[in-house]
């Protein structure tokens, strides 16, 4: 099944789940994020792409492996929409759509009892389909 | 039997688009009394007014309903048609069929039987009309404007000049408001204080004016045409009458760690102190919280150094009461607390200062006298950055929904002031949009650009730094080239959000103005009435309307002082007879009404009644003073016996509507 660019859009805006149409282009987002120099899109870049559906651009970036996931960005924002919560989708898709289910739940005891538990449900939504 | 004339309205295309017309009528010529009816392109036309005129003389309709727009648009309009021909206004009902009905709607079917609803409804309540007749007031002919900026001066300059008395009401000890503080105006570049002062004289020397500095609005009560007011004259603590403004007692006064609120804190003044050098009344005030002499009892050097001997710390407080006419709101506007913008460093740098702070530390009778240093070293800066739409278009909690208005030109400005002085010194605008619509103001942006080489970055910038030495950098994003910028300017400008007078809010239930979500007074209607408030009296003079700059201030000034005058010309008023009404046969006098009535119209009166039973007995029951009611109804929802009514608006006529519709 061939999936369009369309539809990957989306799919990355349910996961996303943010309102990118409040955003006005204002560059708050890149001017605040600590790593944005290392980005090839920026973060404002990456909400505008998402606005009009160029999900490929979103996918090719290195933006997302680059996010510290600080939310500097989101929590400035003027209008209430997080780039940060796009960069977790991109991330998200990237990851899911890479082979199949990496944790399994009964393989648990091998694991780290030392492991947070924040860490294992987080790894469980990141890593499972 | 009654004749009931139903008149349908095409509004062009905007009713009969979605509503068939037509259908309306037909269906309502069945229902009984129904005289007449008929349809009509445009119902408010003379012509169609000619038309409503004919049928009541060829049916003798006694009653008429017309479904149209919303009675705030043109019930006035067929009230007159109606009295026209000898049938009282408010035997005229209006079924909205325009904003309740087609506008909202967009089935044919669906609409034209909701109209044919709404107009049922409407006959309905019609049977229940009574003529009702229309008292009369007098008009005070005196006006109170509550603030003294621009907006309050040039409202009060107007109304006097047309001859009537005012009253401005000034909460600082001085007249003059922000435009006071301000260096120069856009797009002229003129100096603000130079086209300022002459209009505080002339308000000062005005025969018809009156100034009440450093006093605040303590009650009011009244109606349109007739409010009383108390006015609270705060203690000044210096006797006015006889101070010579010479200044002695406030170049003296020790107490020294006050900010100044004048020059927006950037030095401190006197515990005794004349907000600045032109000062209207030059007379000084003493804040008591400051003063060592209030707060220990020591000190006194004030008293001792006067030549008048015009210091007086046993001055109370004084409440003065007045009536007026009319009342102008002309409150004005603050910035906006940076507290919540703590990543653009205002408060941890003395370097980071906001746009009011520019304009005193660029005005020559500022704390630098005009010469621009930076706050924190007292050195010339090099390069100064300018952010703008700092809390403004911001819909989170931090910030202001709307745009500021006035930001985009006082940036510019703000850059040329400084090229122009310091042709050396850098200057970065970082912007999001920039809005000059205005006469000669996008002009006047380019002009920054173009002749004085100011650098626009389209951006934001996104938070300041500030290490130990106090050096400063600031990040950005310049958008058009798809950088991230990082800089290191002397001193950075937050423009940031206006927003209204804290006071507004406070203001507004006394006066019951409505304000917004912002608290931004609301005006009667965005396009039609745009200076005066939906409580009739009160007009809206400046920002405390919404952002606007002083040419659109001075020109709302004017059209405030218009309206008064021609409220303040009439010699008596037309009062709404739509008031409550006290069935005093069924009333027990438990007086609830008396605690819900926002306007004090109802008190508690024993007399003489006639009971249910015709006996006649001795008690209190509620009386309305029809002159005070404004009709809003909460006295007869709130009447646990019924025997409270609003006229016009019966609970017979309700429910007669009520029961048309189910």
């Amino acid at each position: 099944m061939v999936i369009t660019e369309k539809e990957k859009a989306e799919m990355l805006s349910q996961l996303a789940a943010t309102n990118v149409s409040h955003c006005i282009q204002c560059g708050r987002c890149s001017a605040n994020c600590p790593v944005a120099w290392k980005m090839d899109v920026l973060p404002h870049r990456m909400v505008y792409a998402l606005l009009n559906g160029e999900a490929d651009t979103l996918l090719e970036a290195n933006s997302p492996w680059k996010c510290l996931s600080c939310f500097a960005c989101a929590q400035r924002c003027p209008k209430g929409v997080s780039p940060a919560a796009i960069m977790e989708a991109v991330r998200l898709t990237a990851i899911r759509s890479q082979g199949g289910n990496k944790l399994n739940p009964n393989e648990l005891e091998n694991y780290n009892d030392k492991l947070p538990q924040q860490a294992l449900v987080a790894a469980f939504r990141k890593y499972n389909k | 039997m009654q004749k009931i004339g139903v008149f349908v309205c095409w509004c062009g295309s905007n009713i009969a688009g979605t509503v068939d017309v037509a259908a309306v009528v037909e269906a309502v010529k069945k229902i009984p009394d129904v005289a007449y009816a008929v349809d009509y392109k445009y119902m408010c036309s003379e012509e169609g007014q000619k038309l409503i005129k004919d049928a009541v003389v060829e049916y003798g309709l006694d009653r008429l309903v017309v479904c149209s727009c919303s009675p705030r648009m043109h019930e006035a309009t067929f009230r007159k048609c109606a009295e026209s021909i000898g049938i009282n206004p408010y035997m005229v009902e209006i079924a909205n069929i325009r904003e309740q009905c087609s506008w909202v709607l967009k089935d044919v079917a669906v609409a034209t039987e909701k109209a044919i609803q709404l107009a049922k409804a409407a006959i309905a309540k019609v049977r229940f009309n009574d003529p009702l007749h229309p008292g009369q007031s007098q008009v005070v002919k005196r006006a109170l404007v509550i603030g003294g900026g621009i907006a309050g001066i040039q409202t009060a300059l107007d109304i006097a000049d047309a001859g009537y008395k005012v009253d401005i009401l000034e909460k600082e000890p001085t007249i003059g408001g922000k435009m006071a503080q301000i260096d120069k105006t856009f797009p002229t570049l003129d100096c603000s204080a130079c086209i300022l002062t002459p209009k505080m004289v002339d308000a000062a020397c005005h025969e018809n004016i009156t100034i009440h500095t450093y006093s605040e609005l303590e009650a009011v009560s009244g109606y349109v045409g007739n409010f009383d007011v108390t006015i609270r004259k705060k203690a000044r603590s210096v006797k006015a009458e006889i101070c010579s403004g010479c200044g002695i007692c406030t170049e003296k006064c020790p107490a020294r760690k006050t900010p100044s609120e004048f020059d927006e804190g950037l030095r401190n003044r006197g515990a005794i102190y004349i907000p600045f050098a032109q000062a209207i009344p030059k007379v000084p005030v003493i804040d008591r919280e400051a003063c060592l002499k209030f707060k220990t009892g020591k000190c006194g050097v004030c008293s001792i150094v006067c030549p008048n001997k015009a210091i007086d710390y046993t001055q109370e407080d004084e409440l003065i009461t007045e009536k007026y006419g009319a009342i102008v709101l002309a409150t004005g506007f603050e910035l906006i607390d940076l507290d919540k913008y703590g990543e653009l460093g205002y408060g941890r740098s003395k370097n980071v200062i906001t746009s009011m702070q520019l304009e005193r530390l660029t005005n020559a009778a500022g704390p630098t006298e005009g010469h621009l240093v930076c706050p924190a070293t007292g050195k010339e800066p090099k390069s100064v950055v300018i952010v703008s739409c700092v809390g403004s278009r911001d819909t989170t909690e931090r910030g202001k929904t709307y745009c500021s208005k006035v930001c985009c030109m006082y940036n510019a400005k703000h850059a040329m002031y400084i090229r122009e002085k310091y042709p050396n010194v850098d200057v970065t605008v970082f912007y999001i949009d920039v809005r000059t619509p205005g006469k000669g103001f996008d002009e006047f942006q380019r002009r920054a650009v173009e002749e004085y080489g100011v650098h626009y970055v389209r951006g934001q910038v996104g938070k300041v730094l500030s290490d130990k030495d106090g050096n400063l950098t600031v990040f950005a994003s310049d958008l058009n080239s798809g950088k991230h910028l990082m800089l290191n300017p002397d001193l950075v400008v937050l423009a940031c959000a206006v927003k209204p007078a804290k006071d507004a809010r406070k203001l507004a239930s006394m006066l019951t103005a409505s304000i917004d979500t912002n608290d931004f007074y609301v005006e009667a209607h965005p396009k039609l009435r745009p200076v005066e408030s939906p409580t009739a009296g009160i007009f809206l003079s400046g920002m405390c309307q919404g952002p606007k700059d002083i040419p659109e201030t001075v020109s709302q000034a004017g059209a405030a002082a218009a309206k008064v005058i021609g409220l303040l010309a009439k010699d008596k008023l037309m009062t709404n007879p739509c008031t409550a009404k006290c069935n005093e046969k069924i009333c027990s006098g438990c007086l609830t009404c008396t605690k819900v009535c926002p306007y004090g119209a109802i008190s508690g009166v024993e007399k003489e009644v006639i009971t249910l039973n015709g006996t006649r007995e001795k008690r209190v029951v509620a009386v309305v003073n029809e002159a005070l009611c404004q009709g809003c109804g909460a006295c007869t929802v709130a009447c646990p016996s019924a025997s409270m009514d609003l006229q016009g608006f019966t609970n017979k006529q309700i429910l007669a509507e009520v029961d048309a519709l189910c």
